[in-house]
């Protein structure tokens, strides 16, 4: 079984792993050779034991090595040793100590090793997940993909730091301890190995079938998960149709259920390590009862049987374990797969040589054309300018590609034909870094990091004083916002902290972009969750401060496009009208008819009145 | 930071918590004393076996006998026997324990969880239930089981071995026992440290779980920021204290091993260098030898085994507190005595009891705050008569659901009172206002379970017919027959397999069943397609007709079908009149009226124009 693992290291997975311990070899190489030295001086003190007993205690003749002989003599033979067996105490010592530092130094390389691994492999997702394509992050599945990086990854850590040490230690014992008892008698060597392939082929088979039971056990779990936090998000429905008794019956279902398969599992558990404790200790009463008839009849002494005791001891509840690892190899193995497969994804391509031009420039577009999926046109042939610290509205329904447009700004997707220059540089020749820290956008959505404001508005520019983040705090109108919390701006959003509304958070965001002090500004219907009167006080303080910025913003709200330099009306994908607000009021279309909107509210008003007056 | 972060683990050891704890666990007491029986038994036994091999030495091999020889592994094999029916035993009895006693306190707390009052969910956030629910309580009967597993065993094997060393050879036990009591002391800092360090591994593995998801959700903006780099420094400065606080556990436990190997050798040692002399002397025998030889190698086993219980029921004492802390929550909104007399509680309520209800709502000087000293309601007056509407207006935030929470009794009033037909409601029971209130929220919950299950919330004994009869009044049958599996088609977590509108309609559906005499409607700003949200608007119609509701409104056509406007600002009622009366007061009322107006009217003109 272990064979077949072996070949599949040969494969993907694998190699990820061996990629990924690069820097670490080394000391994982020191860990094994530690481990071997560990293994064996663990089965010296049995033989110390032994001899003791047999030769120094006893008189059988000593059967040990030359050299060690040899030390025996130079202390002054058996006489002297069996007069002074404190030496023996101490030996005992001494081998227990320098053990102790294999030990140690074992538990120590293989902790940095493992650490070090899951340490850069941690870094190396979190840096290539940040670095893929804008794309890839729409269609992220977040919970999928912090699993891969969060448990797969402690799943790979625990195979580094405990698993493969365990195997590593376990063989260099089983084989060390093999030769010894070869060496000292090979007919009980084979019986005190007669139950050991059994106990390890049960908890193969034990594991790998049992793997049923905990994966009910968990769903089971994930069920009662699930009705209790729907229990606790819904609760004011639940509270609004008086349905407590009924949740406490679903509750105390799925609690039941989980209670059961648990209690199934454990049940199993049982089986098995009474078995398994069964089988080992069997082969322990096996060993002592022949000895001990081998002994009495002197065809083996005491000390030999006294260390396969001890080594029976040592070596069975390993290999019991062992069972269990190989069966969460395959564990191991998937986990790194699904690792792999995130990391396989291709990075976005930063155009680091790009050109680093001035972006505080006139801005055109030229016949753009855009898709996500081929042969589907998201924009098409659209083509404007706009001069350098002019205001630019977009105007379009859901889905006419303006938040497209922007996003080919920043070059968050790329634009397939056409051109989009800035200052007349191709938007394809910058640097894209470059291209982004120059420019503001806030998106519709935004989201807030789990910090304080402050720390928030902070993450727009990290050298932004004081005063800025106060001011750009001032023009978002967050001011009132803050007052709210006793901490001020200092309050903690986000997954930990307060809750902040969709415009509250808008604001945050809006706030963010300004200490940026960005050369091109873009709006991304981004006020669209903040009210009307905050809307209106915030364009005034944006209008005061920016001077030479160019802004693009994407709204629906008249007023907002009537002070706009440049209008653009989108349909479709197509740019079906522009201007100022003179001439489109001037033309039919969309921005005509929103502008009409304000003279039909006043007669609706009137018609009102009207209805009341009949009414009365 | 925030009261919900990690708390610090007390330090001394509470012993009211652990009565308090095992007072859970009296269901099992008899388990719990058949638990500890078979593991005095287990250690014991585990304690007799170096004794056996004495004897095999003693009697068999120094003589050179047989005789008995078969007794004796007839004995072995039953000593293992009834080892093996141990280890059977007590892991079905603790686990038995720890799974009831999961299952029971569980049920405590869910069951404490549906009394709570909203101001406990309103200040606690859910995670932090959750948690409590689940791996703080998952932990507590783990901890109480498997320690008392573990304790028994240890002390009965501790006792054990020390009795039987003495019983054989009294001075030879002192000596070599004497390394124990440093291995106590020893074994006890070192689990206390040990359990820390992990600890803090653990804590911060969690924020490492929480810089992933932060990482991942907030790509997008990261990448408009380029704040990729800056991002990556801070995240490996916590994968480095990640490192350094594992690498830090091991070493610890690295030191803590060799330290207890290295005693245990001095005891091996002491025994090997003083029974060996005793040997030679003929004054103790072979067999001796070799049981303290085996004693000595195995005792620091039992006091490792201990000194780790103790420190982790520090650690579970934290857990403990906190699921006490939910559990004795007292809920703020409670019925008193007489009327749980009267009419029944949550879980056996007395209908037969229960008043009919016609719909009239009084608000009488009514006050009210949230926090202590920040009054939100002041004498508010409402006389609503049965069947009429009440739209509340304001903009998010404003606290138009304060007086939908005070009529739902979800809070109470500070002073003043709230009668239903002329009645004080807290003349009544908390279930049967509830049960004669349908409530549709602005973002509709949805239960897992089939679309029938989800509508048939609102009145759990209609049959089939009323489901679907409940469904195509608020026009919702139409779309549902669409579905893959129409009426048995799953809904999803929370619902998310159905689109907003879908939801909203099914949520409709629900409140129709229950056909409540007193309606709340929370209606929902996000927008839907014209033709859901005409649909939506059919239906809501249709809901509020001939029922007393009190509607959160956002659309212009529901707050103009209102009997009464109350218009709400910074959590106070402003205004409050007919539509017309409002506005031709031109006051706040009229600037809320005319924005919205141009909202939906642009929102019409784009979404007209697809």
């Amino acid at each position: 079984m272990l064979k077949i693992h072996m070949s599949r290291m040969n494969s993907g997975p694998w190699r990820l792993l061996w990629h990924l311990m690069k820097d670490n070899r080394m000391r994982y190489a020191g860990a094994v050779v530690v481990t071997a030295f560990s293994a064996l001086l663990s089965l010296m003190p049995t033989l110390v034991v032994r001899t003791t007993v047999d030769s120094i205690i006893g008189n059988k003749p000593i059967d040990i090595p030359y050299w060690m002989e040899d030390v025996i003599l130079r202390l002054g033979g058996r006489d002297v040793l069996a007069h002074n067996l404190w030496i023996c105490g101490l030996f005992l010592l001494a081998i227990s100590l320098i053990n102790g530092a294999a030990v140690y130094m074992r538990g120590k390389w293989t902790a940095q090793a493992s650490e070090s691994t899951a340490r850069n492999l941690r870094n190396m997702l979190y840096d290539h997940l940040q670095n893929l394509p804008y794309d890839e992050h729409v269609k992220a599945e977040t919970g999928d993909w912090v699993q891969r990086c969060t448990s797969d990854v402690e799943t790979i850590r625990r195979f580094l730091a405990v698993q493969l040490v365990e195997i590593g230690r376990t063989l260099f014992l089983l084989t060390m301890a093999l030769v010894i008892m070869f060496n000292l008698d090979v007919k009980m060597t084979f019986i005190s190995m007669a139950v050991v392939p059994i106990i390890f082929v049960f908890s193969y088979i034990f594991f790998s079938k049992v793997k049923e039971a905990f994966r009910l056990v968990d769903e089971a779990e994930g069920r009662l998960t699930t009705v209790l936090q729907e229990n606790l998000t819904g609760i004011r429905v639940v509270r609004a149709f008086g349905r407590q008794a009924y949740e406490i019956k679903k509750f105390d279902d799925k609690n039941r259920e989980y209670r059961d398969l648990s209690y199934r599992l454990m049940r199993l558990m049982a089986n098995y390590w009474a078995i398994s404790d069964f089988l080992i200790m069997f082969q322990m009463g096996i060993v002592l009862v022949i000895g001990v008839y081998w002994a009495s009849q002197g065809t083996m002494t005491l000390g030999t049987l006294l260390t396969f005791m001890s080594y029976e001891g040592m070596l069975l509840w390993p290999v019991r374990q062992m069972g269990r690892i190989l069966t969460d190899m395959g564990r191991t193995q998937i986990s790194l797969a699904r690792v792999k497969e995130l990391l396989d994804k291709p990075r976005e391509d930063m155009n680091e040589d790009g050109l680093k031009p001035d972006l505080n420039a006139d801005i055109e577009f030229r016949n753009v054309y855009f898709e996500y999926e081929k042969g589907r046109p998201v924009l098409q042939d659209v083509s404007f300018k706009v001069k350098k610290g002019q205001t630019v509205a977009i105007l379009g329904p859901t889905g006419s590609g303006k938040s497209s447009l922007v996003h080919l700004l920043l070059r968050l997707y790329d634009y397939q034909g056409g051109s989009i220059t800035i200052g007349g540089v191709e938007l394809k020749r910058i640097n894209k870094k470059w291209l982004r820290q120059h420019i503001g956008i806030v998106l519709q959505e935004p989201f807030l990091f789990s910090r304080t404001i402050k720390e928030n508005i902070a993450l727009g520019n990290s050298r932004a004083g004081e005063a800025e983040i106060l001011e750009a705090i001032r023009v978002a109108a967050l001011d009132d916002v803050i007052q709210q919390f006793e901490k001020g701006y200092d309050t903690l959003v986000g997954e930990r902290g307060v809750t902040l509304s969709g415009g509250q958070k808008q604001r945050v965001a809006i706030a963010r972009a300004l200490v940026r002090d960005s050369s091109i500004l873009i709006f991304d219907d981004s006020l669209s969750a903040v009210d009307t009167e905050t809307d209106a006080q915030i364009r005034r303080a944006l209008k005061e401060r920016r001077k030479g910025v160019t802004t693009f913003i994407i709204s629906h709200r008249i007023t907002t496009l009537a002070e706009a330099d440049l209008i653009l009306v989108l349909d479709q994908g197509r740019l079906v009208q522009s201007g100022t607000h003179e001439e489109l009021i001037r033309q039919p279309g969309l921005y005509q008819r929103l502008w009409a909107l304000q003279s039909q509210l006043e007669e609706e008003l009137a018609e009102e009145s009207n209805m009341e007056c009949s009414a009365q | 930071m925030n009261a919900y972060e990690e708390q610090e683990y007390t330090q001394s050891f509470n012993i009211d918590l652990w009565k308090k704890l095992i007072s859970y666990a009296r269901a099992y007491r008899k388990d719990l004393l058949l638990l500890a029986l078979v593991m005095v038994v287990s250690g014991g036994i585990d304690a007799v076996f170096p004794l056996m091999n004495r004897y095999a030495v003693d009697h068999f091999i120094v003589p050179g006998e047989l005789a008995g020889l078969w007794i004796f592994a007839l004995v072995y094999g039953l000593l293992i026997a009834v080892q093996a029916l141990n280890v059977w035993l007590l892991i079905c009895i603790a686990g038995k324990i720890e799974i009831g006693l999961c299952y029971d306190i569980r049920n405590m707390g869910f069951r404490k969880l549906q009394e709570l009052s909203f101001s406990y969910f309103d200040r606690t956030p859910v995670g932090w239930i959750m948690a409590r629910m689940t791996s703080d309580i998952q932990r507590l009967s783990e901890t109480l089981a498997w320690s008392l597993v573990d304790l028994m065993w240890g002390i009965a094997m501790m006792l054990t071995t020390i009795g039987i060393m003495l019983y054989l050879n009294w001075k030879l036990a002192l000596i070599t026992l004497s390394v124990v009591p440093i291995l106590v002391v020893t074994s006890m800092y070192f689990q206390r440290i040990i359990l820390k360090a992990y600890r803090e591994v653990r804590k911060i593995n969690s924020q490492i779980t929480g810089a992933f998801n932060e990482g991942i959700m907030g790509a997008k903006t990261t990448k408009s920021l380029v704040r990729e780099e800056e991002n990556l420094k801070e995240f490996e400065e916590l994968t480095e204290r990640m490192r350094y606080s594992s690498v830090r556990a091991i070493v610890v436990s690295s030191i803590y091993m060799p330290i207890v190997m290295a005693l245990g050798s001095i005891g091996t040692g002491l025994a090997l260098w003083l029974g060996g002399n005793g040997v030679i002397n003929n004054a103790i025998s072979y067999g001796t030898l070799v049981a303290f030889i085996s004693y000595t190698t195995q005792f620091f086993e039992p006091i490792r085994q201990v000194a780790h219980i103790f420190a982790e029921l520090q650690n579970s004492q934290a857990s403990a507190e906190r699921v006490f802390s939910m559990i004795e929550t007292e809920p703020d909104v409670k019925d008193s005595p007489e009327i749980i007399e009267e009419y029944g509680d949550l879980f056996t309520p007395k209908k037969e009891n229960w008043p009919p209800i016609k719909g009239d709502v009084t608000f009488h000087n009514v006050s009210f705050s949230y926090k202590e000293g920040e009054e939100v309601l002041k004498n508010f007056n409402l006389e609503v008569k049965a069947g009429q509407t009440i739209a509340l207006v304001g903009e998010t935030g404003a606290g138009k659901s304060t007086i939908v929470n005070l009529l739902c009794r979800f809070y109470e009033p500070t002073e003043g009172e709230i009668r239903i037909d002329g009645v004080d409601y807290r003349k009544r029971s908390q279930l049967w206002l509830q049960s004669n209130i349908g409530y549709v929220l602005q973002t509709p919950h949805l239960f897992s379970g089939t679309v029938k299950e989800n509508i048939r919330y609102g009145r759990l004994d209609a049959t089939d017919e009323e489901v679907v009869e409940a469904a195509k009044l608020v026009n919702a049958h139409d779309f549902i027959m669409k579905l893959e599996k129409g009426y048995d088609t799953e809904v999803g977590e929370g619902g998310n397999r159905l689109s907003t509108g879908q939801k909203q309609l099914i949520s409709f559906a629900r409140a129709v069943l229950a056909n409540p005499r007193i309606f709340v409607l929370d209606e929902a700003t996000s927008s839907v397609d014209t033709e859901t949200e005409r649909i939506i608007q059919n239906a809501i119609q249709k809901v509020l007709r001939g029922r007393t509701s009190f509607v959160i409104a956002h659309r212009l056509s529901t707050i103009k079908s209102a009997d009464r406007i109350l218009v709400i600002r910074n959590g106070r009622v402003v205004e409050q009149g007919t539509h017309f009366e409002l506005l031709r007061r031109r006051g706040y009322y009229y600037r809320l009226y005319t924005n919205q107006f141009m909202e939906e009217k642009e929102k019409e003109i784009m979404s007209q124009m697809r």
